[in-house]
């Protein structure tokens, strides 16, 4: 029993830590543009420089 | 990765923010052009690109304006037109409001679910209580976060004295949770805390898709829009020259309209010759000669040389608000359209609120007391709570709309594909709806040294015609010869010389019925003939739609002869000549023989058309406010698209009403055992998820609807 004590905060604490997570990536605009996201990794770096 | 340029702006020195479309862009390529080209010039802070809106937001000092901006972008190599402040930003909220009530809702599910196991499993005593207290504690704000969007509906449906979905998902969902409370208090057996929450969880899921999917065609289509006039340049009794937006301009006027400039009053021309592209108007973008006296109307767009126009009508007296008044009237019958969800809950609502009363009085009177009857009241209403029901709709419209969209059909929203399923007439507008609307030169004549010569005058020319032989000729492979001084006369043509020669592109002599011009080559004369050719696969699209049984024809506001030709070709019934008003009062007579027509169409004169058929497809190519006016816009030169919509929306209400058995079905078995009092929150919870992902499941299936 004394474990739950421990196990159910930190369950909770995951979740939560999740949650916040997730509220922050939104805000930050993450979901803005995920066409996007999915062609830039297409870009090169090299010519960034010029 | 945005690319940035650092600036050694002055301190203080004020940094605003632009958006423009950029239709354009396709690729990553595109992306890093524009993003690098803009960060390269002097004044801009940095610049990031939106692909998914196909928008680029610039920041820069304010020693730049719009105007320069599109016209660096245009520079890069793409068009541009300035947004104003983002349009879209309304219903962006929508969707993160409602993203962010799931991830609420879903967060609760999982932690209460946890609990639950273990109390299912047969948890007892003192860890039994506090796993529920545990759940209150999680449940309450979870309920109340994530239930606003259902409550505020349903508070709004309750004031108006009706009743939708929303009503009996809040009651199911308060009374639930209160009851959970209650027995919390009471140190009671079972607490429904996780089917409360699981139900928000799964209907924001279906509330999210459907926002979701009505967002990004808006933005598909608002980035296909135009820019029409929106001020313009007037000269005082001085002579003084002053820029007046659209909605202060006033009969008497006298507006200055520069080559490319789009006109914001209808007026008369007193001074100038020129050429307007009136494909705002009509759909049609051959452009049309306009020269003194003659009245241009708002929305058309100069083409050559400037002039000076006398306002008539401006702001709401233009003929283009006049008819934006008949769409309005028009749209009117949609708006009354019901849903097929709120059409299902007109009958489901009042069913479940009776049998969940019906439950509470037969127990009571069969003196089972009030804690117990309530408790099965409300485990009634619980598992008859629309969980597969909210699901049905959006699930299978998502699916299928992305699989249009992957075929070039943006639909608008799931009531635009309810509508498109009922159709059983089409009406075609002919000019760029049945043919592509784009002059397509015949060049097959031209011998190389003619081919090459005429690539390298059209090409300096953004003309329509012009832009025409550019396009053909680069298809066939043709090197542009090389030519000295070419020159631009606006309303006579191009000239250059070609090794001494004198060489032209030039408005054809003799009148003839088609559209054509001469390329002239010293003082040889060869004519290029210009044809508007039918889509390629209009034949096979119309076939597709009379196997599904709808009949199609066409209604123009073209000539008799050419509206003939098209229809001979075609094998359909026709009616030309037509004006907007027309083919209103010919729809509504449709209407009320009890058709239900499908409109497509282009131009503005088909608008009020479109908001009045019961549903309408434009082509990308239509004027702004036909493709907002209608349901769906296609994409690309085909016509299919229009045919498949119609044979996909029809597959997805099929599979709606098929999750609606599944749902009447699931509550023929699942009433029963919650009347006799049977129904567990273990039971509810298995029963709930499990008729969600069946429907979800077969709604799936229609990935593969549009192939």
């Amino acid at each position: 029993m004394t474990g739950l004590a421990f196990l159910i905060p930190i369950a909770l604490g995951l979740g939560l830590l999740g949650l916040a997570a997730f509220f922050w990536a939104m805000r930050k605009g993450q979901f803005e543009d995920l066409d996007g996201a999915a062609q830039r990794i297409l870009i090169d770096d090299e010519d960034d420089e010029q | 990765m945005t690319a940035h340029a650092t600036l050694d702006t002055p301190e203080g020195a004020k940094l605003l923010d632009s958006r423009f479309t950029v239709p354009g862009m396709r690729c990553a390529g595109c992306i890093a052009k524009i993003e690098r080209g803009l960060a390269g010039i002097e004044g801009v802070d940095s610049a990031r690109v939106n692909f998914s809106s196909k928008r680029v937001a610039v920041r820069h000092t304010d020693s730049l304006d719009e105007e320069s901006l599109v016209d660096a972008i245009a520079a890069i190599g793409f068009e541009a037109q300035p947004v104003a402040d983002n349009p879209l930003a309304k219903d962006d909220r929508e969707v993160k409001l409602l993203l962010r009530a799931l991830a609420v809702a879903g967060f609760g599910m999982m932690n209460i679910m946890l609990l639950s196991v273990s109390v299912w499993s047969g948890a007892g005593g003192v860890t039994r209580e506090l796993f529920h207290w545990l759940s209150a504690l999680i449940a309450l704000p979870v309920v109340a976060y994530s239930g606003r969007p259902f409550f505020a509906s349903a508070a709004m449906a309750l004031r108006h004295r009706r009743t939708n979905m929303d009503v009996p998902i809040s009651i199911g969902v308060l009374l639930a949770t209160a009851l959970s409370v209650y027995e919390t208090f009471a140190g009671g057996g079972h607490a429904y805390f996780d089917s409360a929450v699981m139900l928000l969880f799964f209907l924001l899921a279906g509330r999210t898709l459907d926002a979701t999917m009505r967002n990004k065609t808006r933005a598909g289509i608002g980035s296909l829009l135009s820019r029409m006039g929106k001020s313009a340049a007037v000269l005082d009794e001085g002579g003084n020259r002053r820029v007046v937006s659209a909605e202060d301009l006033e009969p008497g006027m006298l507006m200055l309209v520069a080559a490319g400039d789009a006109l914001a009053a209808d007026g008369d021309i007193e001074e100038g010759e020129t050429a307007l592209d009136n494909s705002m108007l009509t759909g049609e973008s051959a452009p049309h000669p306009a020269t003194v006296g003659d009245t241009i109307y708002a929305g058309a767009i100069n083409l050559g040389n400037p002039v000076r126009v006398r306002v008539t009508a401006a702001a709401s007296d233009t003929a283009i608000a006049e008819i934006a008044r008949l769409m309005d009237e028009a749209g009117q019958s949609r708006s009354s359209y019901v849903r097929i969800a709120d059409r299902a809950s007109r009958l489901y609502a009042p069913a479940v609120h009776s049998l969940a009363l019906m439950a509470f009085a037969g127990w009571m009177i069969a003196g089972a007391g009030w804690h117990q009857s309530l408790v099965i009241a409300i485990a009634v209403l619980i598992i008859t709570c629309p969980c597969a029901m909210g699901l049905a709709v959006p699930a299978a419209q998502v699916v299928a709309s992305g699989a249009l969209a992957k075929k070039g059909l943006l639909v608008k929203d799931g009531s635009a594909l309810e509508r498109l399923s009922e159709v059983d007439v089409a009406l075609f507008d002919k000019t760029g709806t049945l043919t592509l609307g784009e002059p397509v030169p015949q060049v097959d004549h031209l011998t190389g040294p003619q081919a090459s010569i005429a690539l390298a005058l059209a090409r300096t020319s953004r003309h329509p015609l012009s832009r025409g032989i550019t396009k053909a000729l680069e298809q066939c492979g043709v090197q542009a010869a090389k030519l000295a001084d070419v020159r631009e006369e606006s309303g006579k043509g191009l000239t250059g010389l070609f090794e001494g020669a004198r060489v032209a592109l030039a408005r054809p002599e003799t009148g003839s019925a088609n559209i054509a011009t001469s390329l002239m080559i010293g003082g040889e004369r060869t004519q290029i003939l210009f044809e508007d050719p039918i889509r390629p696969d209009a034949a096979e699209a119309l076939a597709t739609l009379s196997e599904g049984g709808v009949s199609s024809s066409i209604v123009s506001g073209d000539f008799t002869g050419p509206v003939q030709a098209v229809a001979g070709s075609l094998g359909m019934d026709w009616k030309a000549e037509l004006h907007p008003e027309d083919k209103l009062a010919l729809l509504d007579r449709l209407k009320a023989s009890g058709s239900r027509p499908l409109m497509v169409g282009d131009g503005i004169n088909d608008g009020p058309a479109l908001a009045a058929a019961h549903a309408s497809i434009a082509p990308g190519g239509a004027s702004d406010v036909s493709q907002q006016a209608s349901d769906a816009v296609f994409l690309g030169s085909g016509l299919m698209p229009v045919a498949l919509a119609v044979r996909v929306a029809r597959k997805t209400m099929q599979i709606v009403r098929q999750n609606f058995a599944f749902a009447i079905i699931y509550n023929v078995f699942a009433v029963p055992l919650a009347l006799a009092g049977l129904v567990t929150p273990l039971i509810a919870a298995i029963a709930m998820s499990l008729s969600s992902v069946v429907v979800v499941g077969n709604s799936l299936r229609l990935a593969k609807a549009a192939q």
